[in-house]
């Protein structure tokens, strides 16, 4: 038996495309606010990851004993995926914003550690020589030449911390706190393409821009390295 | 402690581990079968132009522009985005490939620096002894390289280790579904699961590179065991132990 000429079965799959106007037109607010979340919980992870990381590359840098330890236990922590981090730390804190703001400090943290301990000890015996003939102390030293000196490294490390966190934002959806992974997950699940590629484009976007403003800020902060690239 | 205690009484139970296709032992085979298909597709993209490029010198702008870029793509999305593409669906492949870009730049940036890492002087040597380009390539800049192509591989295979965890959350598949699966089911019902789903996937991603840390050392030729450059701040952690 055939089926009867219908025109419904003449009609294409109704469209899907991975970008539409519409889309943005009746979903800003939705857009902007997850926008707005990722990059408050990318900014707070940031800044904590850095109060509390450059004191411990100072420590390591003054004690080498410490060093050893630090790095090794950042390299551990680093290696342990963001799915096992954040079921270690659910059962501990619960569900919300607090979970993934703590496993993205604790990522972020690492790369600033590392970094700027390298950064710190690039700073040249020269240098460091010149400093205790002149009766700096170990504080005056410390703020006066190592740091800035150690800026690069510093700002590397801020520079790897804020992409990878936006990017790492995302795996939040997992206690509803993902940002625009939020977004990208509903597309996913209901297999609408522009919600998913929208959002994952504003997230690289805030990545990249986040990333140029530290560099800029980083250029403005150690003009002799302009002037020496020139 | 509960949750502890939970997670103990978890891992005990032998169905857990032994259920077709959501017990841990399949799950983990199916995590390291994908993980090894994306990191051997990483491989047959990035080394050959990695290879090639520090051969010929070029292009060093365009292996940090790829790892950069890469950085801010967030891992979830692309294991999101392919299964939608039309031709690929929800299926193992979208997986594999999601998983592979991100196997591409340490393999790639590595091939690189290995290559551009040869001394100049054994570059003229072997010219002077009358060696063509593929030649040198073949016989002394790749067996120089071998250090670095193992330290991209490591990291490499670690990431992608990692990464396929979150394929539980898109296509689905692999030990992050213990964890997704937990989560699903809710902290009070299954908090146990989630941990050690989360202890699983951790013991995994070290075992790993521990694995691949021993192989790295075993196919860096003795001279060469010291290069302290290969990757600095994971050397300087191992040095300091």
């Amino acid at each position: 038996m055939s089926l009867p000429d219908s025109p419904v079965l003449a009609y294409d799959a109704p469209a899907n495309p991975w970008f539409s106007w519409q889309y943005l037109h009746d979903n800003h607010d939705a857009l902007l606010a997850a926008l707005r979340e990722h990059a408050s919980l990318t900014a707070e992870a940031v800044v904590i990851a850095a109060v509390v990381a450059i004191p411990l590359a100072v420590l390591a840098y003054w004690y080498r004993r410490l060093s050893g330890p630090i790095l090794a236990l950042s390299g551990v922590l680093y290696t342990i995926p963001s799915l096992a981090l954040f079921a270690f730390l659910a059962p501990l804190i619960g569900i919300g914003r607090l979970t993934v703001l703590i496993g993205l400090v604790l990522y972020a943290l690492l790369m600033i550690v590392r970094n700027s301990l390298a950064g710190l000890n690039q700073v040249p015996e020269d240098v460091l020589d010149a400093a205790r003939g002149m009766g700096y102390g170990r504080f005056a030293r410390l703020l006066r030449i190592e740091l800035p000196l150690a800026l690069p490294g510093v700002l590397t490390g801020l520079r790897l911390a804020t992409v990878s966190t936006v990017a790492l934002t995302t795996v939040g959806i997992l206690v509803g706190h993902g940002g625009l992974g939020q977004l990208i997950n509903h597309g996913f699940h209901s297999n609408y393409r522009a919600e998913i590629a929208t959002a994952t484009v504003t997230a690289v976007l805030l990545a990249l821009v986040l990333d140029l403003v530290l560099t800029t800020i980083g250029r403005l902060l150690t003009p002799w390295r302009r002037r020496a690239s020139s | 402690m509960n949750y502890i205690n939970q997670a103990i009484t978890w891992l005990n139970d032998p169905l857990n581990w032994t259920n077709p296709s959501t017990g841990i032992i399949d799950l983990l085979v199916q995590h390291l079968r994908l993980s090894a298909l994306a990191v051997l597709l990483g491989c047959l993209v990035a080394w050959p132009i990695g290879l090639w490029l520090g051969h010929v010198g070029r292009g060093g702008g365009f292996v940090v522009l790829v790892s950069n870029v890469t950085l801010a793509i967030p891992t979830l999305a692309l294991l999101e985005i392919f299964p939608l593409i039309s031709f690929i669906g929800v299926t193992d492949t979208s997986i594999v490939l999601a998983l592979a870009v991100f196997a591409i730049p340490p393999l790639l940036a590595n091939a690189y620096t290995g290559l551009r890492e040869v001394d100049p002087d054994v570059r003229e040597a072997a010219r002077g002894m009358g060696l063509s380009g593929w030649q040198m390539l073949w016989r002394v800049e790749l067996p120089l390289a071998i250090p670095y192509l193992a330290a991209g591989f490591r990291t490499a295979a670690v990431q992608v280790v990692a990464t396929a965890t979150l394929a539980s959350l898109a296509a689905g598949g692999g030990l992050g579904e213990i964890i997704s699966e937990g989560f699903g089911l809710g902290l009070s019902v299954a908090g146990g699961q989630v941990l050690a789903g989360g202890l699983l996937v951790a013991l995994l991603a070290l075992s790993v590179e521990g694995v691949f840390a021993v192989v790295q050392r075993l196919v860096t030729p003795k001279p060469l065991r010291r290069a302290p450059r290969t990757r600095p701040t994971r050397l300087a952690a191992v040095d300091g132990q």
